[in-house]
């Protein structure tokens, strides 16, 4: 059953900027879609419309969740889905999180943001999140400040929650990039528990290939607000047809096999104005 | 958070020690002899040097200074024998003019100065932040440009114009209020209020513009920070987002300057209180510089200081409650 | 006689910590305990490890930044902390450092050719080719040098950054992070000129980073830091062969590898835990905390690093056993 559905997405800053370009993108309940591209290749953004939060930009095209179409939403419907039924956490922790304020309250106001729940309700609710996101003593550490955190720890904290309202869809945008690498393995870990658990579904945001090999069961390659490839996993990483798929596959250094005396690259031919790097491979 | 607590306050004590001996030695050093002044005009060579004898002029500077810190913390007498006078503490000298002992003076003018400054504070602060949240939530709009070009006027203006502009419009033109004065404490509060009204929006402009400026960019600052995104992603209500996730952490430099700003308003608004004549500090201390009366000169400036220093441990402990990472390595 | 053209011994940087507004001291964070390091001319050093590892205090270190609490650094048998302020600036020229951020290590109001003709004015020289030739050397064409740093790309503005460390062709260029800002694409690209101007001046790197595969791209020798210490020590094809610290091996098993099959079939080995408070570190093996292996001996006594096989040291109690074709 298909959860969400983005047709012909356009997002235009009021600078020009159009950083999504007629996209494409489809997801099953409790499956993982991987969104996978460089910088300005318009990947933030997309998730960013999917969740209503660019007042400023013009977003054209269908975003339809759950049957429903967001677009026509106004805030005060759309402020109902969010963090209700779409979810999302965000590539640097520390700075989403509010630093004046406990970590188990900032938990329990997204609780009661859409639950009729009392303070204590709510309390009670974060500190089984947080213990569910593996924080030792969440008792203790509920009452804690983003501060006192590690970062995987303050990422576990952005997972809890985003997962109390038990959401149809998480978008996760980056969770990984600013973390260590044993760290990252530990986060994965829990997205990857979590989702065979709750069957929620996740639009996994990253530049990481590795990342989404392990976590998703479908990819969307993107470029310049374009989707350039799209497929099931395995499709694209053992058989992609699209140029820059290929090219993006290939210039990662990797940790196995065998290693190349130089990487092949995109060949971006240096700009006369500063702009987005341009690859376009050579053969 | 006792041990921070002790620990700035004995830096503060070492701080006003500073304090008082650079005051002291400025106006000690000053070419006017001070017997001189305390005696008056037609003087005798031989009661000047009686006066030098009683007001211990005729110790080295650092005895005199001595004396003085002795003073201020457990009282002294000046003179020997019969004429002695007991100055208890605090003791900050006798006035030259009045010959009442300055630490009287202050605390009777005290009051005044603290109405003041209190009634014109809640003004800048309900003005100043009003208009500069919204601002920043109108950002280019018509208003906000408008707001920042009045907050530029009043950051600008000069008190006497503004005072004297006030004045010709709310007294002299529309009658709403009578001519300022000084009204005592006990008597009459509504005159008294009425009395102060205009004081109150003189100080109030000139504090209001600042305080709406730094209010917008520090409230812009907080919507724009990562943080304000997640409450939106949360979907809580927006008045919540802005409210809980953008003003407080935009409030947390108003509480600085604003702890400053009162700090030094309570050791007297100088000219506020002399253009009005209002019996505040500062136009106490505005007449005993017109007179040259040493005493009171030093002992405004050293109570002045003591209030911006004050002021600034009590925005340090604050600040200590406010936010949490402050708190956690204090 | 040949002295290796950078040798580090026992090299400790201890920071004060200071508390709160007060700046009471509240003890040492040992950043970097007792590192030793050795790079010959024309290869690369790869100094990996997460953050608070201390490798950016060794880069810091090396480049005379900053000063060591203890150690010795010698570059060409010079010792680098007791030289005085002329024999500083000829060493200088021998060692030139590229950061990661490459736009905030630029001047925004300089132009590249003043950014490029910097380092010879510092020295007294004449610049002994044309800033053009300089910038075609790094993939860049002659008229941008002209420009402004704000005008180029992350990619391009690295490369400025590069021609810069080159300028008074040095021998030695410490690498900090120096991919890690860009993306994948700008990243390979970056990796192959690096190597392509060692390969071109016999130029020698200390090459810092958090990404195994970058530092497995560049490096001919690499060493693992964990808390301010070097786990292990290896040849590079040696290391992501066999490697022997259980903290290597974690390390390479959280890569996460871009290949669905692999990935999946693979066991990784997830550490428990976080890093321990580098004020508080564990006694004995600094790893103890989170290893999977450790045992009494380890919290009594601190490893040595030792060698287990040519051209690979490990600091354990319990190393893997050294299998021919197991890739972990």
């Amino acid at each position: 059953m298909t959860l969400l559905s983005v047709r012909g997405l356009s997002v235009e800053f009021r600078s020009g900027v159009r950083a999504v370009d007629g996209l494409d993108l489809e997801l099953d309940a409790g499956a993982v879609l991987g969104v996978v591209g460089e910088s300005g290749s318009g990947k933030s953004v997309t998730s960013l419309a999917v969740m209503g939060l660019l007042p400023d930009a013009r977003v054209t095209g269908e975003i339809r969740f759950a049957g429903q179409d967001l677009t026509g939403l106004g805030q005060r419907a759309l402020r109902r889905i969010r963090g209700n039924r779409i979810a999302m956490i965000f590539q640097d922790p520390l700075s989403c999180l509010n630093p004046y304020y406990p970590v188990g309250f900032q938990i329990a106001e997204a609780y009661r943001a859409h639950r009729r729940a009392g303070r204590r309700e709510a309390h009670h609710v974060a500190v089984r999140m947080l213990d569910e996101v593996g924080i030792p003593e969440p008792d203790r550490r509920a009452r804690a400040y983003p501060h006192e955190f590690s970062g995987g720890m303050r990422q576990r904290v952005m997972i809890a929650m985003a997962l109390c309202l038990e959401p149809d869809l998480l978008i996760a945008d980056e969770p990984t990039t600013a973390l260590d690498v044993t760290v990252q393995a530990q986060i994965l870990d829990l997205l990857q528990g979590l989702r065979e658990r709750s069957g929620t579904a996740i639009m996994l945001i990253t530049h990481d290939m590795g990342v989404i090999a392990g976590l998703a069961d479908d990819v969307v390659v993107m470029y310049r607000g374009r989707a350039v490839e799209r497929g099931a996993v395995r499709e694209v990483f053992y058989r992609p047809r699209d140029a820059y798929t290929k090219g993006l596959l290939a210039c990662v250094p990797r940790v196995d096999g065998a290693l190349p005396l130089r990487l092949p690259t995109l060949q971006a031919p240096v700009e006369e104005q500063a702009s987005l790097e341009t690859p376009e491979v050579t053969p | 958070m006792i041990l921070y607590m002790l620990r700035r306050l004995t830096a503060t004590a070492a701080i006003l020690l500073v304090i008082c001996a650079a005051t002291f030695t400025i106006f000690y050093v000053m070419p006017a002899d001070p017997a001189q002044a305390a005696c008056g005009k037609a003087c005798s060579p031989e009661r000047i040097a009686e006066i030098r004898t009683t007001l211990g002029l005729n110790h080295s500077p650092p005895v005199q200074f001595r004396d003085y810190l002795v003073g201020i913390v457990a009282g002294r007498s000046y003179g020997t024998g019969a004429q002695a006078v007991r100055c208890p503490f605090p003791c900050l000298g006798f006035s030259f003019q009045t010959d009442q002992p300055v630490w009287t003076l202050l605390t009777d003018r005290l009051p005044v100065s603290i109405s003041i400054a209190v009634g014109a504070a809640v003004l800048w602060l309900a003005v100043g932040v009003t208009a500069g949240v919204v601002s920043a939530l109108r950002r280019g709009s018509l208003w906000d440009r408008a707001a920042m070009v009045a907050a530029l006027g009043g950051v600008s203006l000069p008190i006497y114009f503004t005072a004297l502009v006030l004045q010709y419009l709310l007294v002299v033109k529309l009658g709403l209020l009578p001519y300022p004065q000084a009204v005592p404490l006990t008597s009459d509060p509504v005159g008294r209020a009425e009395s102060l009204v205009m004081p109150w929006i003189t100080l109030a402009m000139l504090y209001a513009g600042v305080y709406a400026r730094i209010t917008r960019s520090e409230m812009l600052d907080s919507l724009g920070q990562n943080y304000v995104r997640t409450a939106r992603a949360k979907g809580l209500p927006e008045p919540t987002v802005l409210r809980r996730h953008a003003l407080r952490p935009a409030l947390m430099p108003i509480v600085t300057i604003f702890g400053m700003d009162l700090g030094a308003l309570l050791g007297g608004a100088l000219i506020t209180e002399s253009v009005f004549g209002l019996p505040g500090v500062g136009k106490l201390a505005a007449d005993a510089i017109n007179s040259a009366d040493q005493p009171v000169i030093l002992g405004v400036t050293l109570f002045a200081a003591g209030f911006v220093v004050l002021a600034n441990l009590v925005v340090d402990l604050v600040y200590a409650v406010l936010d949490p990472r402050v708190r956690a390595v204090g | 006689m040949n002295a290796p053209l950078l040798e580090v011994q026992d090299l400790v940087k201890r920071f004060p910590v200071r508390h709160g507004l007060t700046r009471r001291l509240a003890g040492y964070v040992t950043a970097v305990d007792g590192v030793s390091l050795r790079v010959e001319p024309g290869e690369t050093l790869g100094v990996v490890g997460e953050s608070g590892c201390g490798k950016s205090t060794v880069a810091r270190l090396i480049t005379r930044l900053i000063e060591p609490t203890s150690g010795t650094i010698r570059v060409a048998g010079r010792e680098l902390h007791k030289l005085d302020e002329a024999a500083i600036r000829t060493v200088r020229r021998d060692l030139q450092m590229i950061f990661q951020d490459p736009f905030s290590s630029l001047n925004p109001r300089k132009t590249v050719r003043q950014i490029l003709t910097a380092p010879f004015r510092y020295q007294g020289l004449a610049p002994d080719e044309p800033v053009e030739h300089l910038l075609e050397r790094v993939g860049l064409r002659p008229e941008h040098a002209a420009r402004y740093p704000h005008e180029f790309s992350g990619g391009q503005a690295q490369r400025i950054g590069i021609a810069r460390a080159l300028a008074l062709r040095p021998k030695l260029v410490v690498c900090d992070e120096p991919v890690s800002a860009l993306d994948v694409s700008v990243q390979a690209q970056i990796l192959n000129l690096l190597k392509d101007l060692q390969d071109e001046y016999r130029l020698a790197y200390v090459f810092i980073a958090h990404d195994l595969g970058a530092v497995r791209q560049i490096s001919t020798r690499i060493v693992v830091m964990y808390l301010g210490t070097v786990v292990e020590a290896a040849d590079r094809d040696a290391l992501f062969a066999h490697a022997a610290h259980p903290y290597t091996h974690a390390l390479l098993s959280a890569v996460p590898l871009p290949d669905p099959d692999a990935e999946r079939a693979r066991e990784r080995i997830v550490l428990r835990g976080d890093l321990p408070s580098p004020l508080n570190p564990p006694t004995g093996c600094p790893f103890r905390t989170r290893c999977p292996k450790a045992a009494e001996i380890c919290t009594a006594e601190r490893p040595a690093l030792r060698l287990i096989a040519p051209g690979q040291e490990v600091a354990c109690h319990f190393p893997e056993p050294l299998t021919v074709e197991g890739t972990p």
